[in-house]
């Protein structure tokens, strides 16, 4: 009794996330995250950009030149496609939190939903901004 | 069996920190508003682009747009703090690093709020009657 050795219990673990085959509400799940830290560096460039706005027409001119140029548009772009992707993914996560959508195969349908939502809605706004003349000039 | 605790935190015995459900209903409340003022800001960005900074700023001398751009700042600063947050706590192990990047996500958030807010007031307040 005396020499039992102190028991710590083997606590669980989950597999390495390298044992994982790939799927795809995996995937989604981590591109949650991914397009959430993309649109955090959105907010930021909205911020400078009101500061651009209130700092005469100098800075709002060299800023809007930043973001009218091809790296700001892919930046653009970046950011449009993390909007839908994160508002299309984050209306599966309020539907989960209500304990529906939760079969596997719903999920998978819904993830591919998500990821052709954000494809889809990121390029029409960008087709309409060509034709409304946002990207001019 | 379902006790997945540590024998340190059974020894304890404090249970959770019972802060966990505030998280829980702010993220998703944020997000709820976020659908709405996000969608509402794509559409203003098609509206606002093309007119340069005479367009930008007669944009922004509205009260409804200076209002609604502040709330979607602020909104969006305390989700994408929240889910920074998270990430940063799942992800960094090492404390120091954990608690300067944590203080670090407050700053950078807060602070880019507070510029973003005062540009707004500054530009719909001088924009005159």
């Amino acid at each position: 009794m005396a020499d039992a050795p102190p028991v710590l219990r083997a606590r669980p673990l989950s597999p390495h996330i390298l044992q994982w085959r790939w799927h795809i509400t995996m995937a989604t799940s981590i591109l949650h995250r991914v397009t959430g830290v993309g649109l955090y560096v959105g907010l930021l460039v909205l911020a400078g950009w009101a500061l651009a706005l209130a700092s005469g027409p100098d800075i709002y001119g060299t800023y809007a030149g930043l973001l009218g140029s091809l790296i700001g548009k892919i930046v653009l772009f970046g950011v449009t496609v993390c909007l839908f992707f994160h508002i299309a993914n984050g209306l599966r996560h309020l539907v989960w939190d209500f304990g529906k959508g939760l079969a596997p195969r719903t999920a998978d349908i819904t993830a591919w939903i998500a990821l052709a939502f954000a494809a889809v809605a990121a390029v029409g706004v960008w087709i309409l901004a060509g034709v409304t003349g946002a990207l001019g000039a | 069996m379902s006790d997945f605790r540590t024998a340190l935190g059974r020894a304890r015995g404090m249970g959770s920190a019972k802060h966990g459900v505030g998280h829980f209903i702010g993220q998703r409340v944020s997000a709820v508003a976020l659908l709405l003022l996000t969608l509402w800001g794509v559409a203003s960005a098609l509206s606002v682009a093309g007119g340069g900074y005479d367009g930008a700023r007669a944009w922004l001398a509205s009260p409804v747009n200076a209002a609604i751009l502040g709330l979607l700042i602020i909104v969006g600063v305390y989700h994408a703090g929240l889910g920074m947050r998270t990430i940063i706590e799942d992800y960094i192990e090492r404390p120091i690093t954990k608690a300067a990047l944590l203080i670090l996500n407050a700053f950078v958030g807060w602070g880019a709020a507070a510029l973003a807010l005062v540009s707004i007031l500054k530009v719909t307040f001088g924009a005159g009657s």
